[in-house]
């Protein structure tokens, strides 16, 4: 058995506890309670000499029985160094422990005597760590937008460290920013607004993009090589270079300020990438099944609606699903086009809100969770077909 | 017979893609080209409101007298810069009501006004004053009169449509001394936020690569900075990041991590000094790729994630056998898998990154060194108003991007080459 690997397996252990505690000692601050200090010495030395007790406990005792005597330890001495902390919090502790000692309970001489041990215990932690990090980094700002939402400007200020809810005040006190936002700043109409340039997309999109994409896929024609071609190029036109003419045109034609008008250059904007999914698609299904339905002598509309269609609903509502994703959040040609708070999408409406004389953050985060929440819930519930949507599309973003 | 078959076909092909290439050519390929053409023009954003003629009515009784009645319009020209010609009137009347006396711009007939008023110098101002009587000596409604709105026509010339051209854009946004430092930051963060993502990605993918609880969880989490609207989750970080009531400042003085606030959004420059050397960091900057990398790393996960799950198991059982180490295993089967994936996502988030234009825009609108190629189109054309010198930097854009696109399918068809 290596020395080097016992320091390396005691250190690297110790520092992977010591990070998780950190991470929980964080989201307590931001309860509200008072903690200033993460105590790396004593808590780093003493996290060095229970991996080195668990190292040579190894089997000789019931494992579960070896991980909650240990996590115990190192609770009760982290009780010690602090001091008012609420009993929660060492609860917190005493679990966090507990699933660190539970990953180290299998670890023994056997173990570091292998070869690469060091290195894939190490990778082991690093894996655990980088899961543990990365939720808590990706989570956090959509934890902080939430609980901002129920807080007042007061508290806010007051300590801004607190994110803790008050449940206490009761439902229509802790919801009272949604109200406001609602009622005084007129985010129904906004949603309204949203939804139905979104789902418009959609519809128009798919109307005009399933034939063509059927035709590219399918049909014989001169020229054909040079449109898939130009269809990618299209795409990877970003809308910034469109920006400016679209405006001056818009503003000349009176399209700005107007659902069509969004309605007309989100559909322009989308629809290559969904010709570009669908005909990827439409090239997988066997060409026998069309054959067949000429036979039965079917035109060209009723093979798209009776045999293409049915057989790629998984892809149509793919693209569905992305296309309504990118034009609810659009951002930058609502920025251009609507300057009329009646015309106005959640993106635009928020983006007003925050531009507009100091509006307080708690009214801001709750129209931020408004355009949010839809999209998460959306997709969550189809992340199947959007995941794929994403893959297929997302050279674009 | 084929050949007929083959003319119906086509007939039909062109018939189904027609639609969509009218839209995509109005939207997407006629605005590129328009960009070219406005660059190249004097605009500016007052010019672009057509002229308009415009009058309004105002009704007043006349002392004394119900049967008789005073019409003023108030003419007016819309434009502050541009003249119209050969200005048109026309307003309805009720039955029964005549004017008194007309100047010989005017007509009335069958109860209709009609009045050639020339040409209208910008600026134009005038009021047109028209006393009206009943002939059956009854009295007038003002409301009636009032109902009725009086229209105007003239034609004014389109800037846009003139054909005077000059160079000016081109060079201003050239001779600018900013627009080295414009491009260094536009490439600065291209560059690590590209490189960024990537990195991330990688890191992320392998982890989920590996069984554990909540993996399929972890997997949708990991996807929500991409998925979430951009103005939401910008807003959230201006928030977490706010030198005073920032979350981040406040913890990070909370435990006596550093002694002050630190202005991550808002501060140009930071000193770091590493062994003893005084690096000049690009605070503001930094921290908008790292938002970048943020939101963006996701995309590279899915993608790597996806190829990782097709590497065969085969491979790593054999390094096992071999009894090479993981840093072994990752370098000579894992990269090597996945460094085709790589080199597509980089040349593709390279592209969009480049053009990355709301990010930017809502976390620091282009202050404090952070101003790229696409801020600076939004700030030329709507900030200062100069659509033509917000054109010309466009077209500064898509020259750059059509450069990438080269070398990127370049790229692509050498790997459809290989294969």
């Amino acid at each position: 058995m290596k020395i080097k690997n016992i320091f390396t397996y005691c250190f690297i252990s110790s520092l992977f506890l010591f990070s998780l505690i950190c991470i929980w000692k964080i989201l307590v601050t931001l309860q509200g309670i008072e903690l200033t200090n993460f105590n790396f010495n004593k808590l780093f030395i003493f996290g060095i000499i229970l991996c080195a007790i668990n190292l040579l406990i190894g089997k000789k005792l019931n494992l579960n029985i070896k991980i909650i005597l240990l996590a115990l330890l190192f609770s009760i001495f982290d009780y010690f160094i602090s001091t008012n902390l609420p009993i929660w919090y060492s609860f917190g502790i005493f679990l966090i422990s507990l699933f660190f000692f539970n990953n180290i309970k299998d670890y023994d001489k056997n173990f570091l005597s292998k070869n690469h041990s060091s290195q894939k215990l190490f990778f082991n932690f690093l894996t655990l760590f980088g899961i543990t990090l990365f939720s808590f980094v990706i989570l956090f700002p959509f934890y902080m937008m939430l609980v901002t939402s129920f807080k007042t400007q007061a508290l806010l200020l007051l300590n801004p460290l607190d994110f803790s809810i008050n449940f206490a005040q009761g439902l229509p006190e802790l919801f009272k920013s949604y109200f406001i936002v609602f009622k005084d700043y007129n985010f129904g109409r906004y949603m309204l607004t949203s939804t139905i340039v979104s789902l418009g997309t959609v519809i128009i999109t798919l109307i005009f993009a399933i034939p063509a994409a059927y035709a590219v896929a399918r049909l014989n024609f001169f020229g054909k090589n040079f449109l898939s071609t130009s269809i990618l190029i299209i795409y990877l036109f970003p809308a910034i270079v469109l920006v400016i003419p679209l405006y001056t045109i818009f503003s000349q034609l009176g399209l700005r300020n107007s659902i069509e008008g969004l309605l007309i250059v989100y559909t322009a904007t989308t629809l290559p990438v969904a010709i570009y999914m669908l005909q990827g698609y439409f090239k997988s299904i066997p060409k026998e099944l069309e054959e067949a339905g000429i036979i039965d002598g079917q035109n060209w509309l009723g093979i798209i609606f009776k045999i293409i269609l049915p057989l790629s609903l998984p892809a149509i509502s793919s693209v569905a699903l992305y296309v309504f994703m990118i034009a609810w959040n659009e951002f930058l040609f609502s920025l251009m086009f609507l300057d009329r708070p009646n015309t106005f999408t959640l993106s635009r409406a928020i983006q007003f809100l925050n531009v507009g004389a100091e509006t307080p953050r708690q009214y801001l985060m709750a129209g931020s969770v408004v355009v949010t929440l839809p999209i998460l819930i959306i997709f969550v519930y189809f992340e199947k077909y959007l995941v794929s949507g994403l893959t297929a599309g997302s050279v674009k973003g | 017979m084929s050949s007929k078959l083959a003319k119906i076909e086509k007939r039909t092909a062109y018939l189904l893609i027609l639609p969509s290439v009218l839209l995509v050519f109005s939207i997407i390929l006629f605005p590129i080209f328009s960009n070219i053409w406005i660059s190249f023009k004097n605009v500016e954003l007052k010019d672009l409101r057509i002229p308009e003629p415009r009058a309004k009515k105002l009704v007043k009784s006349i002392n004394d007298n119900p049967n008789q009645i005073k019409v003023i319009y108030k003419l007016r020209n819309s434009s502050l810069t541009q003249e119209i010609t050969n200005v048109k009137f026309k307003d309805k009347y009720p039955d029964n009501i005549e004017p008194i006396s007309l100047n010989n711009k005017c007509q009335f007939k069958s109860n209709l006004l009609k009045c050639e008023l020339g040409n209208w110098q910008k600026k134009y101002r005038e009021n047109l004053e028209i006393v009206f009587q009943n002939t059956n000596n009854q009295e007038i409604s003002k409301k009636e009169l009032q109902s009725y709105k009086p229209k105007l026509s003239g034609k004014s010339q389109n800037i846009l449509l003139t054909y005077e051209f000059t160079l000016n854009n081109f060079k201003k946004v050239i001779k600018d001394k900013a627009f080295i430092d414009l491009l260094s930051t536009t490439f600065y963060y291209t560059f690590f936020g590209t490189i960024g993502a990537i990195v991330f990605g990688i890191l992320t993918a392998q982890m989920v690569n590996q069984k554990f609880f909540g993996r399929t969880f972890m997997r949708s989490v990991l996807l929500f900075p991409y998925v979430a609207p951009v103005v939401a989750l910008a807003y959230t970080w201006e928030l977490l990041l706010d030198p005073t009531s920032g979350t981040l400042n406040n913890l990070l003085i909370n435990y006596q991590i550093i002694d002050g606030p630190i202005n991550l959004l808002g501060q140009k420059y930071v000193t770091l000094n590493i062994l003893g050397f005084d690096f000049k960091l690009r605070l503001a900057l930094t921290t908008v790729i790292i938002f970048e990398i943020w939101r963006y790393f996701p995309l590279a996960f899915l993608f790597i994630l996806a190829r990782l799950q097709a590497v065969p198991k085969e491979l790593y059982e054999a390094a096992d056998v071999d009894g090479a180490n993981p840093i072994q295993k990752f370098l000579n089967i894992t990269l090597p898998q996945i460094l085709a994936v790589i080199s597509i996502l980089f040349m593709i988030r390279f592209i969009w990154n480049f053009n990355k234009f709301e990010d930017i825009f809502l976390l620091t609108g282009g202050a404090s060194g952070t101003r790229t190629l696409p801020i600076n189109v939004y700030q030329q054309g709507f900030s200062i108003g100069d659509i033509g010198m917000g054109s010309a930097v466009s077209i500064v854009i898509v020259v750059f991007l059509l450069i990438f696109m080269f070398i990127y399918f370049k790229l692509l068809g050498k790997r459809a080459d290989e294969n």
